[in-house]
């Protein structure tokens, strides 16, 4: 493929059916289906609304903080001895991670369609934290999916988003996690179609989401590269981030796409090892089928029954991802890798001892990558990783690591 | 002519409303579900109605999806409930069965797989909740292949050109939902239904039967009056797991579902 089809094929994905190659869609049920449509023609509009735009950016400045600051982390890159590590510090934004860039885009999508009541899964709380927060902003009613296990994993986000006004809604169907908070979800969405914007968390489910929640989290890859060319005068040689739905990992990767010589890296989460069945690493270990609205590589037994999966960070705890990922994967474009729980604990120490910065444990699985894949290049390189996430919602589970109760 | 379209001519000519009876396949023993199949036929079912477990579905309230999480913990797969259709078939060559499931269970064993051995096994037609027009193509070519009805949805927030749309791919019956929510849900308003039956029918000729939300003789009795078909499920599943939970057995929970079931029929049957 010559580089002007490459780059016209990264911009004609998702087509108008929402797929991305043979990923993607809308499987859902026939209820929905004026819900996606309507949403679709109104992201069509607004995508290219100037107000839009300026309310949306508006927001991202002066709400959320942006940009937000990529920074080197200089002891850290000593002290591999390899390329130097750049930290996209997404922790810094309001709500702790970046799950808002998405949530105040997609409460603003629901603010001029006339919804008054949002409603959002949610599997360590980022997500739901971050919609609620917004909800309280706009004044829209708002109720929080989740796991019945993740609320009993995830007290403090649970209460935050009490603080903030949202309902959260225990979730005790099949595994009681992310994936039955987003089934649940969808049930209530059906239910309360005319009135009700069901805010998705991540670059999953029907079209247009995948697109629309990629579109919203792309400031972060956009900041990124510019923020390269000025601090550093130069591209990065490789770009590393998490991948549990893959959010955070597209908005980065996405306005890459076109920079070829750019290598990425999607670290999805090993749990106890790719040999266990004990992991949630879709890309690098299950096969495509349909989960949640879209045909994507999912966690699923011989019989196409979706299997349950384990991660030490609850916002990688899913059997599916995003479409786009397992078209990326396809073609070549993006590595699909993984990083264990072991690994992603030690890397959330060494970047709060050394650097000061407490990553979430879902950024740790990023970070632990980041590091071998530094250690196997030179000072003159250059890597980018996306610190999607803040670790104090993580307090708990690594203290417990550590045999420390409160 | 297919069994299933064969069935509804016959019921029309008599002027009767086909009875629908859905249970999930698998619950709450695998054994189980034959002899129920039987017996539901007996009561005065016309078509049956087999949900194939699956680990997210989506589309269902409570009362189904501990069914289907029940079927699933004895090990019923789609390869099962084939199994089961060819154990009914054994004894029963008239009665139509569909099953009614998720997207991606067929898909993993091949839409060609699955049109192959549910043709072998005697099935008549394939409901896939997640599956619709837009993403049909794949399935609906096998489907075609071996003869087997494609039995689609159309919901109360479907447009009318959608409705046009859905029968142009639709064979066996159109499955109307009468509800915007997940099965079982209460909040059925039949001046509506007959409102969209009406609606349906300008686009298609194809019977329309409706679902979700009709519990008991009256519900069904009232959206007799414009469709041709009745589906009831969360009431018999219900009906079947409360005489389980107590502690019954297999056969008192069947008769249960059987007695509720003849009710219905009684209630779809009487002269308005």
């Amino acid at each position: 493929m010559s580089t002007s089809t490459k780059q016209d094929a990264y911009a004609a994905v998702p087509d108008a059916q929402g797929r991305f190659g043979e990923y993607g869609g809308k499987y859902v049920s026939e209820t929905l289906m004026a819900a996606l449509s309507e949403l679709e023609a109104v992201y069509a509009e607004l995508s290219v609304d100037e107000k839009f735009q300026r309310e949306l950016d508006d927001d991202l400045t002066h709400y959320v903080g942006r940009p937000s600051p990529l920074y080197e982390a200089v002891r850290w890159s000593d002290m591999i001895g390899g390329a130097r590590i750049y930290l996209k510090r997404e922790d810094l934004n309001h709500t702790g991670a970046h799950k808002v860039n998405n949530t105040i885009g997609q409460a603003l999508l629901a603010k001029h369609m006339g919804k008054k009541r949002v409603i959002a899964e949610t599997g360590a709380g980022q997500h739901g934290v971050a919609t609620a927060t917004i909800a309280a902003r706009l004044g829209l009613e708002c109720q929080v999916f989740m796991g019945e296990e993740d609320i009993r994993r995830q007290a403090l986000n649970v209460y935050r988003m009490k603080l903030l006004g949202a309902e959260v809604i225990s979730v005790t169907s099949g595994s009681r996690t992310l994936k039955d908070a987003m089934n649940e979800a969808m049930r209530d969405w059906v239910t309360n179609v005319d009135d009700t914007f069901y805010i998705i968390g991540t670059v999953a489910g029907p079209h247009p989401y995948p697109l629309l929640v990629r579109d919203f989290q792309c400031v972060i890859g956009r900041e990124a590269r510019a923020q390269c060319l000025a601090q550093a005068g130069r591209l990065p040689d490789a770009l590393v981030a998490c991948v549990g739905g893959g959010s955070n990992a597209i908005g980065l990767f996405h306005p890459f796409l076109n920079d070829e010589d750019v290598a990425m890296y999607g670290v999805e989460a090993g749990g106890h090892g790719l040999a266990t069945s004990d992991h949630a690493a879709p890309l690098n270990a299950g096969t495509p089928g349909v989960l949640h609205g879209n045909r994507t590589y999912l966690m699923q037994d011989d019989d196409g029954q979706i299997m349950h999966t384990h991660s030490i960070s609850a916002g990688l705890d899913y059997p599916g991802v995003g479409p786009e990922h397992s078209w990326l994967k396809d073609i070549g474009r993006v590595n699909y890798v993984v990083a264990d729980d072991d690994e992603a604990l030690r890397a959330f120490h060494t970047l709060t001892r050394v650097e000061g910065i407490m990553p979430a444990l879902e950024s740790s699985h990023a970070l632990a990558y980041a590091e071998k894949l530094a250690a196997s290049m030179t000072p003159q390189q250059m890597i980018v990783v996306n610190l999607s996430g803040r670790g104090d919602k993580d307090i708990h589970t690594v203290a417990q690591i550590d045999g420390i109760e409160f | 002519m297919s069994r299933i379209a064969g069935c509804f001519q016959k019921l029309a000519e008599e002027g009767r409303t086909a009875l629908i009876p859905y249970v999930v396949a698998g619950d709450p023993r695998q054994a189980f579900t034959v002899p129920l199949m039987h017996k539901l036929v007996e009561s005065g079912a016309d078509i049956l109605e087999l949900g194939v477990p699956f680990s997210d579905p989506m589309a269902e309230g409570p009362v189904i999806q501990l069914a289907h999480e029940r079927a699933l913990a004895n090990g019923t797969t789609l390869s099962k409930v084939l199994a089961m259709v060819s154990e009914f078939r054994k004894t029963d060559s008239t009665t139509p069965v569909l099953l009614m499931g998720y997207a991606n269970p067929v898909m993993h064993m091949g839409y060609r797989n699955f049109a192959n051995a549910a043709v072998a096994a005697g099935l008549d037609g394939l409901l896939t909740v997640d599956i619709p027009p837009e993403e049909v193509d794949g399935i609906n070519g096998e489907l075609q292949r071996v003869e087997m009805d494609n039995i689609f949805l159309v919901a109360p927030t479907t447009p009318d050109e959608r409705i046009a749309r859905i029968a142009s791919r639709a064979s066996g019956f159109i499955y109307y939902v009468s509800l915007k929510g997940v099965t079982g849900a209460g909040n059925l308003d039949t001046v509506e239904v007959a409102s969209r039956v009406g609606a349906i029918r300008r686009h298609s000729s194809l019977p329309v039967a409706v679902g979700f939300g009709i519990k008991d003789a009256a519900s069904a009795r009232a959206v007799a009056q414009t469709a041709d078909g009745v589906v009831v499920g969360s009431a018999l599943v219900n009906t079947m797991a409360e005489v389980i939970e107590r502690g019954g057995e297999s056969d008192a929970a069947i008769a249960a579902a059987a007695s509720l079931l003849g009710d219905i029929r009684r209630g779809i049957d009487s002269p308005a």
